[in-house]
Formats: C-alpha cells, sequence, structure tokens
C-alpha cells in the first residue's frame, strides 16, 4: 500500500462528464492492498467506468463479502453506500438490497474465495434468480489475507507460493455462470484496462445478472513461476475474443471501427453493445456456442476474454416477481397497511 | 362390554382424539368435526399430532370441546376414534376409564384388544365405504367423512352446521361437495339405526363463542407482517415455519397488489438456505424496505454469523422463529420453547437480542406487526418467538384489531433535507444519549450521509478502525441501546391472586392458555399465585421486582433446561434460590393438569396442602 494521502483540492481543470463530477468524484479511500496489486487497477477500472457513464456515484450501491477484493469498494465511489458483509454472502445481501430499491445500480466485488469456495451457493443462486447486478469476481486464485492458501479456482497442478501443488480440479465460474442463466458474461485480465473498463460499462447497463470473472494476479502470494495466475502466466496464454465499445444510446457513435469487424447489440435500454470481434465466427449472444467454445479453448490451455454471452432482453428478479415500479422501500403505510376495515372482514371469514 | 366404572357423562366438556394414518385426508375432515362444534357455539381447542412423513407413519389429532372456553390440552382422553391398527395398543391405554372407544368394527378383532373399562362403538367403515364406493382414493378420503357423520349422531352435532361447512369448503365445486355431504349422511344414518345415541358425553348448541375469531398463528403472524409494512421476505421451508412465508404470500397477494397496474407491493424469495434467507433480509432491511424471515431452530443455528452481523452493524432485521424439538433434526413437528437462549444470545462475541413472546395467534398477529417498528426504532434484529403450538394450531382468539390512526415508526432516518441542512451525520454516533445512532438510506443524497457497513469495527462515522477504546465505545454503545429497547418492547402481564401468597409463576408464549386453566384449578383448591407473563427480552424492571416479591416463584417452561429461568438469572439481579422450574419437553404442549400436579407437588415442600387433592 501507499502511504501517501491523496490531496484534497481537485484540479481546477480536471475533465467533467455530462453530470459535473470528476474523475476524484469517483475515487474512494488510500488502497490497503499490497503495491501492484491486481485488484487496485480493477478499482481504477470501476472509476473509470462509472465516471465515463456518467451515473451519479450516490446512486450505486456497492456490495462485497470477506477478503482482499472484498475490501476494494472502498476504494472506489466514496459518495455511494457500501456494505463489507460476510464471507461468501454477498450474494444474498445484494439480492435484498436490490428488492428494496430497483432504482439503484448494484455493484457486487466478491473474490475467488468468497464466490467459489465459501460462497459458491449463493453465487449459484443470485445468478438463477437473474438479480440485476453487476457481479465482478476479482480472481487470483488464492487466499491472500491469509496468506496464500489455494482457493478453488486455483488449476490443478498449480504450485503455491510455499512449493505445495493444488491437486483439486478448479471452479470455471465462467461456465458456471453460463451455465446457470446468468445474461451477460464476460472474462478480463486486471492488466488490460482498456478491454475491462467497457465490460464494465457494458454490465452495467445491462439488465439482468452481469457476471464478470477478472482474472487479477495476486503480487504478493500467486505471482511466481508454477503459478497459473500470475502476470506472466495469464498474458502468455490470454485468448481475446473481442474488443468492446460500450455506446450510451445518447451518445454520438463516432468510434471508428472498419466495417465488418463490427457486431452491434442492442440492449434493454435502447444502448447498444459494439463487439470487435477477432473471430469472425464468435458470437456472443449463442448461450451453446459459448460454452462450447470456452471449453474448446481450455482444452487449448487458452483463457478466453471478453464478452463471451449477452442475452440483450433478459429479465430480471424484478420483472418474475412482477413488483411494482416504486422502489419497495418508498411505499409508505397507506400502501402498505390494508387497514381496519379490510381487518374486520378478515376477522369475518374466521367464524 | 360393559365399562366397569360407568360411561363418562359430559356436555360441551370433553376430548376427542382420532388416530389416524398420515396422508389419508383426516385431518382436513378431524377440523371438520372440530369446527362444526364451534359453530353450535362450543369453543374448541384442537391439536393436530402429525408426524414428519407425508404419508403412512401414525398422526393423531385432539379435539378438545370445552365451554369454559380453556384453549390449553387438557391431559387424557374421553373418546378415541381408533383409525389406525398401528397405534391401537397405544391408543386404548390412553382412554379415561368411563371414556369411549370408536373404531371400524369391519374385521372383528379379539376381546384381549379391547378394555372392560371403557364403552365401545364399532362402525363397520370400510365394508360401507367398500359397498358404496369402487375408487380406492374415494373410499379412503370418505371413510373420514363417513366416521364424522356418525359421531355427529353418537355426540349430538348438528348435521346442518357439518353441512353448511362443507358447502362452503367447496363451494363452486359440486362435484365435490354432494358427494361429501352424502358421506356424512351415510355415516349419520348408520349411527342412528344401530348404536345407542347420544352418548354420555355430548355437545349442546350454546353461544360461549360470541365474536372470537379461529385462527393459525403462522396466518396471524404473517397478516401481522401485512400490516406492520414488511414488503421483503425470504425463506427456506423448514416445518413448522413453512406456512407463515406460504399465509404471507397469500395475504400480499390478497391485500398487497397495485389496484391499478396488478403489480406486486411485495417481493418474497424461497431462498436456497436459512443463510441466504437471513442474508436477503439484511441487505433489504440495510436500503430501507421491512424485511423478514421465518424459520425454526435449525435455520436459526445456521443464521448465527449473519444476525451477529446485523447486530453489529446495526440494521434492522424481523426474524420469526417457529420453535419446534431440538436439538439436531429433534421432533421437526412437534412442539417446544428450546430456541430461547440460542436466540437471546445469538451469534460469536457479545451480542444480545430483542425477543418478544407472544402467547396466542392474536398476540402474534400484533407483535409481528411491532416487530417491525422495534427493528427500525432499534436498528437491530427482532425474534419473534412463536411454537408449533401457537402456528399450525387453529386457536379460538379474539378478533385481531387495527387503530386506522396508526402508522410505521422508521426509526432515526436522515432525510436529503436534514443532510442538506447540514445536520451532524455519524452512522454510529449516540447523537440523542439513546444509544441509537442516525442512518441513511443508499442513494439520499450526492454527497453527503453515504456510509461504508461493515462488520468489522468501526468509530462513530463508520470510518474502519482497530483501535481498542473505539472498539470498546461502541460495544457500550449497544448495551445503551439495549437498555433503550426494554423501554419499548411490551411490557410483562401480571395478574394477581386476589389473595395474599408467598408465591408466584413466570411463563410465556404458548405456555400461557395452560396456565390460566391450572391456576383456576389450583385456586379452586385454595392454593393461590402471582403470575406473571414474560412479553419480551430485554426484561422489564418489573420481572426482577416481582421475583423479589416472592419467596418461591415457579418458572414454567417446554424445554429441557429452563432457558427462560437462565436468561432471568443471567440478566437480572435476583436471587436465583427463589426460581423454581417446572419444565415440560416431550414434544406436546404443555397441559393444565401437568402444571396443576407439579406445583402442588413442588408446594407440599413448603408445607403447603391443597384443601382438596388435585382434581384429575
Amino acid at each position: 500500500m501507499t502511504y501517501l494521502t491523496k490531496p484534497r483540492l481537485h484540479h481546477p481543470d480536471l475533465p467533467k462528464n455530462k453530470l459535473g463530477y470528476t474523475h476524484r468524484d469517483y475515487e474512494g479511500t488510500v488502497s490497503t492492498l499490497c503495491a501492484g496489486c491486481g485488484h487496485d487497477s480493477i478499482s481504477a477500472a470501476i472509476i473509470q467506468a462509472f465516471f465515463e457513464l456518467d451515473v451519479a456515484p450516490h446512486k450505486v450501491a456497492k456490495l462485497s463479502g470477506i477478503g482482499c477484493s472484498s475490501k476494494t469498494p472502498t476504494y472506489f465511489l466514496g459518495n455511494s453506500h457500501g456494505f463489507n458483509s460476510v464471507h461468501g454472502r454477498m450474494p444474498s445481501v445484494l439480492t435484498g438490497a436490490n428488492l428494496a430499491n430497483r432504482d439503484l445500480i448494484y455493484l457486487g466485488v466478491s473474490g475467488d474465495g468468497d464466490s467459489a469456495s465459501i460462497g459458491l451457493g449463493q453465487f449459484a443462486h443470485s445468478m438463477r434468480r437473474g438479480v440485476n447486478m453487476v457481479y465482478v469476481v476479482e480472481n487470483n486464485g488464492v487466499y491472500g489475507l491469509t496468506k496464500g492458501q489455494f482457493s478453488a479456482t486455483a488449476d490443478k497442478g498449480s504450485k503455491s507460493k510455499r512449493g505445495a501443488i493444488n491437486n483439486d480440479e478448479p471452479i470455471d465460474m465462467i461456465m458456471m455462470a453460463l451455465q446457470l442463466g446468468a445474461s451477460f458474461v464476460a472474462r478480463s485480465f486486471s492488466g488490460d484496462k482498456t478491454q475491462l473498463t467497457p465490460l464494465i460499462k457494458a454490465a452495467v447497463q445491462h439488465r439482468g445478472a452481469a457476471f464478470l470473472d477478472v482474472i487479477s494476479p495476486c503480487v504478493a502470494f500467486n505471482n511466481h513461476a508454477g503459478s497459473t495466475k500470475s502476470y506472466d502466466f495469464v498474458r502468455e496464454h490470454n485468448e481475446s475474443v473481442n474488443r468492446l465499445d460500450f455506446m450510451p444510446q445518447h451518445a454520438e457513435i463516432t468510434a471508428d471501427y472498419a466495417p465488418g469487424s463490427l457486431r452491434e447489440v442492442r440492449q434493454h435500454d435502447g444502448s447498444i453493445l459494439r463487439l470487435r470481434k477477432l473471430h469472425e465466427d464468435y458470437d456472443p449472444r449463442d448461450r451453446i456456442a459459448a460454452m462450447d467454445y470456452l471449453q474448446r479453448r481450455h482444452a487449448d490451455g487458452e483463457i478466453v476474454t471478453g464478452l463471451l454471452y449477452l442475452d440483450p432482453d433478459a429479465g430480471d428478479l424484478h420483472a418474475a416477481l412482477n413488483t411494482v415500479e416504486t422502489p419497495l422501500n418508498q411505499l409508505g403505510a397507506r400502501e402498505l397497511i390494508p387497514g381496519a376495515a379490510a381487518l374486520e372482514k378478515f376477522n369475518a371469514t374466521l367464524r | 362390554m360393559k365399562p366397569s366404572a360407568g360411561p363418562i357423562q359430559a356436555v360441551n366438556d370433553f376430548v376427542v382424539k382420532f388416530a389416524n394414518v398420515n396422508g389419508s385426508g383426516s385431518a382436513s375432515a378431524n377440523l371438520l368435526f372440530a369446527k362444526a362444534i364451534l359453530r353450535m357455539g362450543i369453543p374448541v381447542a384442537p391439536r393436530n399430532i402429525f408426524p414428519s412423513n407425508i404419508q403412512g407413519l401414525p398422526t393423531w389429532f385432539e379435539v378438545r370441546v370445552n365451554a369454559a372456553g380453556w384453549r390449553g390440552r387438557r391431559g387424557g382422553v374421553d373418546m378415541m376414534v381408533a383409525m389406525n391398527p398401528q397405534t391401537w395398543d397405544q391408543d386404548l391405554k390412553e382412554i379415561e376409564p368411563g371414556g369411549y372407544l370408536f373404531y371400524d368394527s369391519t374385521k372383528p378383532l379379539p376381546d384381549t384388544k379391547f378394555r372392560e373399562d371403557i364403552t365401545v362403538i364399532g362402525v363397520p367403515l370400510t365394508e360401507i365405504c367398500n359397498r358404496e364406493y369402487s375408487d380406492a382414493r374415494q373410499r379412503q378420503l370418505f371413510k373420514n367423512i363417513i366416521y364424522v357423520g356418525a359421531l355427529s349422531a353418537l355426540l349430538e352435532i348438528d348435521p346442518e352446521e357439518i353441512a353448511h361447512l362443507i358447502g362452503d369448503q367447496y363451494k363452486g365445486k359440486e362435484a365435490l361437495l354432494k358427494p361429501n355431504v352424502h358421506a356424512m349422511t351415510i355415516g349419520r344414518s348408520y349411527a342412528v339405526n344401530n348404536l345407542d345415541c347420544p352418548l354420555g358425553i355430548k355437545v349442546r348448541r350454546a353461544n360461549a363463542v360470541g365474536e372470537r375469531i379461529f385462527i393459525e398463528g403462522n396466518s396471524a403472524a404473517a397478516l401481522g407482517a401485512v400490516y406492520g409494512g414488511a414488503t421483503v421476505a425470504a425463506w427456506y421451508p423448514i416445518t413448522p415455519s413453512s406456512s407463515m412465508a406460504e399465509a404471507f404470500a397469500r395475504h400480499c397477494r390478497k391485500f398487497r397488489t397495485e389496484a391499478t397496474s396488478g403489480k406486486a407491493r411485495y417481493a418474497i424469495v424461497q431462498a436456497e438456505d436459512e443463510l441466504a434467507s437471513i442474508g436477503i433480509v439484511i441487505g433489504a432491511g440495510w436500503n430501507g424496505a421491512r424485511a423478514f424471515t421465518c424459520t425454526s431452530g435449525p435455520g436459526i443455528s445456521l443464521m448465527q454469523e449473519f444476525i451477529g452481523l446485523a447486530y453489529f452493524a446495526e440494521i434492522p432485521s424481523v426474524v420469526f422463529d417457529v420453535q419446534r424439538g431440538s436439538p439436531s433434526t429433534g421432533m421437526p413437528t412437534r412442539t417446544q420453547q428450546a430456541d430461547v437462549l440460542s436466540c437471546a444470545y445469538a451469534s460469536h462475541g457479545d451480542t444480545k437480542h430483542v425477543l418478544l413472546f407472544p402467547e396466542d395467534p392474536k398476540e402474534a398477529f400484533e407483535f409481528a406487526a411491532l416487530s417491525f417498528d422495534l427493528a427500525d426504532r432499534l436498528q437491530t434484529p427482532i425474534f419473534v418467538m412463536l411454537d408449533l403450538d401457537i402456528g399450525m394450531q387453529d386457536w379460538l382468539c379474539e378478533p385481531l384489531v387495527w387503530d386506522d390512526a396508526r402508522t410505521h415508526d422508521r426509526g432515526k432516518v436522515m432525510s436529503y433535507e436534514m443532510l442538506e441542512a447540514g445536520k451532524e451525520f455519524g452512522r454510529y454516533l449516540d447523537a440523542d444519549g439513546d444509544g441509537i445512532p442516525y442512518r441513511t438510506y443508499p442513494g439520499t443524497h450526492p454527497k453527503r450521509g453515504s456510509y461504508f457497513t461493515r462488520g468489522t469495527t468501526k468509530d462513530r462515522y463508520a470510518r474502519y478502525s482497530e483501535d481498542g477504546a473505539t472498539y470498546v465505545d461502541n460495544m457500550e454503545r449497544l448495551l445503551r441501546k439495549f437498555e433503550t429497547a426494554k423501554s419499548l418492547v411490551p411490557e410483562p402481564a401480571r395478574r394477581d391472586a386476589g389473595h395474599a401468597t408467598r408465591f408466584g409463576v413466570i411463563y410465556y408464549g404458548s405456555t400461557a392458555p395452560a396456565i390460566d386453566e391450572a391456576l383456576a384449578a389450583l385456586a379452586g383448591q385454595g392454593i393461590h399465585l402471582d403470575a406473571l407473563r414474560v412479553r419480551a427480552f430485554p426484561f422489564h424492571d418489573s420481572i426482577a421486582d416481582f421475583i423479589a416479591a416472592h419467596e418461591q416463584v415457579f418458572v414454567v417452561e417446554q424445554n429441557r433446561d429452563a432457558q427462560l429461568k437462565s436468561l432471568l438469572v443471567n440478566e437480572l439481579v435476583v436471587d436465583p434460590a427463589r426460581l423454581m422450574p417446572v419444565l415440560h419437553y416431550d414434544g406436546t404442549p404443555i397441559t393444565a393438569r401437568f402444571i396443576g400436579s407439579e406445583i402442588a407437588e413442588k408446594l407440599a415442600m413448603f408445607n403447603v396442602t391443597p384443601l382438596r387433592k388435585v382434581a384429575p
């Protein structure tokens, strides 16, 4: 971590977004993670994404579990409410928060220990329910805060810093998310901000369960030779399916993309995702093909990054429950209490 | 066979117990029997004693008919309707001397299978069914209705009332209505033509029910949650609490559907487990919605970590614990009051929680509605301690009432205007000296009032801190808040004997009706006790005063370890020697007879002799 506190005064010429906020308005407190931690790069990408999206920071609720990754919500969006809940249980807390107020943006931040080990069940069920959220797993294959134990995403045969070999099969959260019904599934790498930031922006705009698996090397405990989540290993084995550029509905479409390499996907709110395909045959709207492709690349030892799957017309939990448009936490006694007369009628049915 | 001691003679005061096979449709028929008597203006207290099973295991249904309106179990059986060969021997033993046995006489049984001192009534139910119906399922279902018909003649139950109830039940389903009424008539005719009707026990139309309603506690509590403004419910199926979640869904469909859009002013999630249930409740509570879960003992165990978070991070949440036989899977379909300590001190570390103890469905409704005000006011988990006896049995109780002037107390919430006006906000700052801080809902203000919620130590402004003094400061404030809770929770209900007495009794929850009856019976024998019904934890100061004012205080509970007594000793400055436990924990609801004889026996040690021996 760095011990230099950030100056409070902003430079008067800092660029502002449509709401008049500067980049600094999306920052949090100084990170207490290790210098060079991949998680800090993800926080930076989150800050960038929300700044560029012109989202008012207080309209975001950021929730996390326990672990290094789960500490990061303190380091971005300082004017958002945050909730560092219990280990592996962020998804249920986020689900409840989302039910209470459908108008906020819900950002869940978790790690591989938090989501693939202790929290695998809650991860799975929140995907099944289609909770409208961005679920980011900062995946380093290791327990950092407790100093270097393997997590459930560690690859079989990978080596810990202390030299132990992992004998257990890894959990591939991307495959699980696809199988469980997540409607936006992407993987990226903390060291690739140009890919990650647009993916986060697209995930925020997506209605439904958006899952982002971000490989984030642990410089302290999982960045050595023999690790399959080190910077070097990931760079060597990264296979990107597409580049994503997010275009909100109100933005003028000026991006310069060669014809034929673009795929436009219209989101539920009318905004358009533009994908630069690196492979002509990759269609992120085809779930079965995505699963097939990922399995094949995995067999070849490649880590596929990019937007892997998207259902632009997905519903969410509120749609399934048919809840009113007004956030439930804003309904007053008048809307909620049936009253004395209704109770007397109810009594009459019980005699 | 002639009874040796003369058959029991009783009008509007007897106990009929049905012994059935689970899954045979008997519970609905038995409830029909109970309701018909109720419609004749005679109070009844039915209790379904069912197994953890869908089909095949023994099940019983006890109906206490009692004009005086005692709602507890009395103990003893005046008439056994023995429909289950598996439990025949055990069922036969339970009949009081001079009692009655009703059975299916299709297959002859040897004399050794009967008793000399009871009246035996045989009806060839199987034979009748086989003659009347060809379908196996019909034979089974209508057999139940046929015995209800036969009992109506034997006990002088008005068949019109039964027919009305069948009519209510199958309104619009003529195909089911008529055959049911027909089956009832077959049974009744058989009894009228072949048996000596009526028996020594019978009913006589009365006017002893009045305006009272007949309702299960789980349904009443769920309705209380509707009136209390709950909008988010998350649950995981577990007996005996599932029917509360289902009732909430039913009540919400009725009362919380937006007329214009047909959309729901509520969200109910059947979660993947109890951990997720309480997590959803905490997330919703944090975000300003009123939320609850309902569960039973094993669920409480699973929720421990989250409950500690809600206590320490101060998040309004409501947990309905419909208690059952424990520990472990225990007796999942039987009743107990055995989660008092595990709820009072739920979670790791120093925690204390607010508990409410309703005595019946009416109070379950009231406490359910109140619990959401308390949760918001105190910003902490509130436990509503129901049990299977209250939750899953139909109780006759006073009508539910609501004052239209009443609104919801949302507690200390700092609004946009307050923040904008520059009011100081510290999430864990004791601004008013009552230990209760202000909170903000997420999304309130662009620049002020946001904070980071965590289970880790923090200072008054919600900033992460590992400083010991800061930690202690916060923990001390939580104690002050608990002290404040004392003034907000329902006060104990005290009822004095009307005679000077050195003795008192403390009780709570579903033990109340049995206590009421036992104390009346003891008073009839010249034994007088002052009574105090505990309705909440933290304990009101008057509880300590009550204990100090009596030489000996019986603490009557339905668990093995005298859990409320332990909590009293732990939390109040009282002399433990004054407290004497009276414990009943076999899974059946405590009876007036049990309480009466236990107290009389223990009082004998103090040289208190009853004027008369305890009546059976």
